[in-house]
């Protein structure tokens, strides 16, 4: 009999708002997948700020506050000090927010609770932009895209600053554990958020989370383009646990960047010239992953 | 038990005879002796609290109001650009009926920088939906945050306060406190327990998106608990005064208002220094009496009214500005006296902005130029103290 790797168990019902094809919609639900019923969800301004449904319905079956867009980092603070001085020590505490909330508005509060040492986990579902206002950049948003705020147009205002690395920034912060995973890869997803439950102090783990209205992608190609984001290396998987890397996936041979590019309408005014220069970026980010791994599992040998 | 203490001492005591069971706190100019006594209380195991610190005053009000939330009892201190930092939160505070306390130091705006005490800073959150009150003296500081929590945490209040204390008149000056014991606190204020909080066997959502038709309802509903604290206010005190002995005025305190000629309004620590010009100018055969607003969210209204007929002419001493139209308080007294047939003459001074003092004579000439106001003024707003504008 074949032996289920995901929780069968739902929390989260029909009726969220979410757009079709939405990963941010597979991010919540492998979640409480994951960490189970016993979690307290901190979510502020995203799309998860609307998706759970409009009051009084709620379509999450754990208990959720909705807090201000840049405090996430504070809220699961505050939240995980009244449990403590409740002596409950039985209930994850999450924070779900997106990728502007985290890398952007929110890094502060999230360098605080890091810092301090809070026993929670941050979650980042990154869509890369800010979809629920409509597809303005982030500073998570990769180089080269098309959003609202980075238009095309004449001048060529397409995004030209790289994405922002929250990973880097949070290792840096000497975390126990973090990780990037993403919603088409819900069995890693769900070790890896397992793991962060069971590991005390913070955690971080940031989730692709692919948006087809604003990476102007149909929606039936949600999983076709995290596989190829993982075969391009365009967003690898890993995981850092107290400061040693370890790579989740690694492809024999990475598949063109232009293979990622090419299923999403977000990068198709792009010359060939800014492909290879991409293509290049994407081959060192992966050399420099592949030697961190080598290195920091190095010192643990050492 | 008796001690002498500053007020934020007593502020850093009212929270630990109440058992606030998370603090959150970030330093700053004049309040960090608060922040630095519950942080000894807590290491010294004398308070039982959770105290995250955090990186900004932001995130302060934001931990605490998910531990509110969460069901505990919480408490924070500011001051000045520390409360207008929080603004966005002390709103959500108040929306998501979280009955947090604090401490607001109370100190002027920068720039140009000033540690000084005003008003500014707490004026600027009138609009916020927590509850406001002004202490003249550090006992009150310490009595004001056990009334806070006793009335912000009643089921059909639920609102946050902010408990007003004046930069170094009060923060920095100690005075006699009597520190209630932890028992007799705990007979009076039962311990925090929400009907509704983040619970995973009662797992409700907090704060989510409603539409037009809904949005008014949730906003009145907090109106209708910020009236109901009026009578509120008055009957805390009361049950307070029962248990305890002491009492500090109700919504506005009067001080030898009866048959007097003129009476000047004001809020906080000036109050103490405008009794002693009082008895002074009584002693002198001037009519003169005072009314101190120690509550000024909920708004006083009634009180304010029992003004009109006391004396033909008032003073109404703001201790910050609005710019463009009268002080805060002027507006407010104003409005309330308004309706009434025999509403005094009123002047709006707005006084001692970023610490400038107001000693026994400044407070002695405004009560004399008050008792000279006459009818058909020709301004009603003075900047008491100005500089190169006939100021003295």
């Amino acid at each position: 009999m074949a032996k289920f790797t995901i929780p069968t168990e739902e929390y989260m019902n029909p009726g969220h708002v979410g757009c079709l094809g939405c990963g941010g919609c597979h991010a919540m639900r492998y979640t409480l997948k994951a960490l189970g019923p016993k979690t307290i969800i901190s979510i502020p301004a995203c799309c998860w700020a609307v998706m759970p449904g409009v009051f009084p319905y709620k379509c999450l079956e754990v208990p959720l506050i909705n807090t201000a867009f840049e405090v996430t980092g504070a809220s699961i603070s505050g939240i995980k000090a009244a449990l403590e001085a409740k002596g409950i020590d039985d209930v994850t505490v999450a924070g779900f927010a997106g990728d502007g909330g985290t890398a952007d508005i929110g890094i502060q509060a999230l360098s605080g609770m890091a810092e301090r040492g809070t026993d929670a986990i941050y979650i980042m579902y990154d869509n890369e932009a800010y979809m629920n206002t409509g597809i303005q950049r982030s500073s998570s948003t990769p180089v080269g895209a098309w959003t609202t705020t980075t238009p095309v147009g004449n001048t060529k205002d397409w995004k030209k600053q790289p994405k922002k690395n929250m990973m880097d920034i949070m290792v840096a912060h000497k975390i126990p554990y973090a990780a990037t995973c993403s919603v088409g890869f819900p069995e890693d997803m769900i070790k890896k958020l397992r793991k962060a439950q069971g590991i005390r102090g913070p955690k971080f783990i940031q989730i692709y989370a692919p948006c087809p209205t604003g990476w102007r992608m149909q929606p039936e190609k949600t999983i076709e383009v995290c596989r190829l984001a993982v075969s391009t290396a365009a967003y690898p998987l890993y995981e850092v646990e107290n400061g040693v890397y370890t790579i989740s996936r690694k492809p024999s041979e990475l598949k063109p960047i232009k293979d990622y590019m090419a299923i999403q309408g977000r990068f198709r005014h792009l010359p060939q010239e800014e492909v290879d220069a991409i293509q290049k970026t994407v081959n060192w980010e992966w050399k420099r992953l592949l030697r961190l791994e080598e290195f920091t599992k190095g010192l643990v040998e050492g | 038990m008796k001690m002498v203490m500053t007020g934020n001492y007593a502020s850093a005591y009212g929270a630990k005879v109440c058992r606030a069971e998370v603090i959150s706190a970030y330093p700053i100019t004049p309040q960090t002796s608060i922040v630095e006594k519950i942080a000894t209380l807590c290491s010294s195991g004398e308070m039982k609290a959770k105290f995250v610190k955090v990186e900004s005053e932001h995130s302060a009000m934001a931990a605490l109001i998910s531990a509110s939330m969460t069901g505990a009892r919480t408490y924070t201190a500011t001051s000045s650009h520390g409360l207008l930092l929080m603004h966005e939160l002390l709103i959500w505070a108040a929306g998501a009926r979280t009955p947090v306390v604090m401490s607001n130091v109370c100190r002027a705006n920068g720039p140009p920088w000033s540690v000084w005490a005003d008003h500014h800073d707490a004026i600027a959150q009138r609009d916020t939906g927590w509850m406001q009150v002004f202490c003249e003296g550090n006992q009150e500081v310490l009595d004001s945050i056990i009334m806070a929590y006793k009335l912000g945490e009643r089921e059909d209040i639920r609102l946050p306060s902010i408990i007003n204390e004046d930069a170094f008149i009060l923060s920095h000056t100690v005075e006699p406190v009597d520190v209630p014991e932890m028992e007799d606190v705990d007979s009076f204020l039962p311990p925090f327990n929400p009907r509704f909080r983040l619970d995973v066997n009662e797992p409700y959502g907090f704060g989510s998106l409603v539409m037009p038709d809904m949005y008014m309802e949730f906003r009145y509903k907090i109106n209708e608990a910020m009236e109901a604290a009026r009578q509120g206010w008055r009957d805390v005190e009361k049950d307070f005064e029962r248990h305890f002995g002491r009492s500090h005025g109700g919504l506005v305190e009067f001080y030898k208002c009866e048959g007097a000629d003129a009476i000047l309004i004001m809020a906080g620590s000036i109050a103490s220094t405008a009794k002693d010009v009082v008895d002074d100018l009584r002693a002198k055969g001037k009519k003169v009496g005072l009314a101190r607003i120690r509550v000024f969210r909920p708004f006083p209204v009634e009180e304010i009214r029992k003004l009109a007929g006391m004396a033909n002419t008032m003073g109404m001493c703001d201790h910050s500005y609005t710019f463009g139209h009268w002080g805060p308080m002027g507006q407010e007294v104003r409005g309330a006296l308004y309706d009434m047939n025999d509403r005094p003459l009123l002047m709006n001074y707005i006084v001692g902005l970023g610490g400038k003092d107001m000693t026994p004579g400044v407070i002695e000439k405004i009560y004399l130029k008050t008792l000279a106001l006459k009818g058909g003024l020709d301004h009603d707003i003075e900047w008491i103290g100005v500089k190169g504008h006939g100021g003295w």
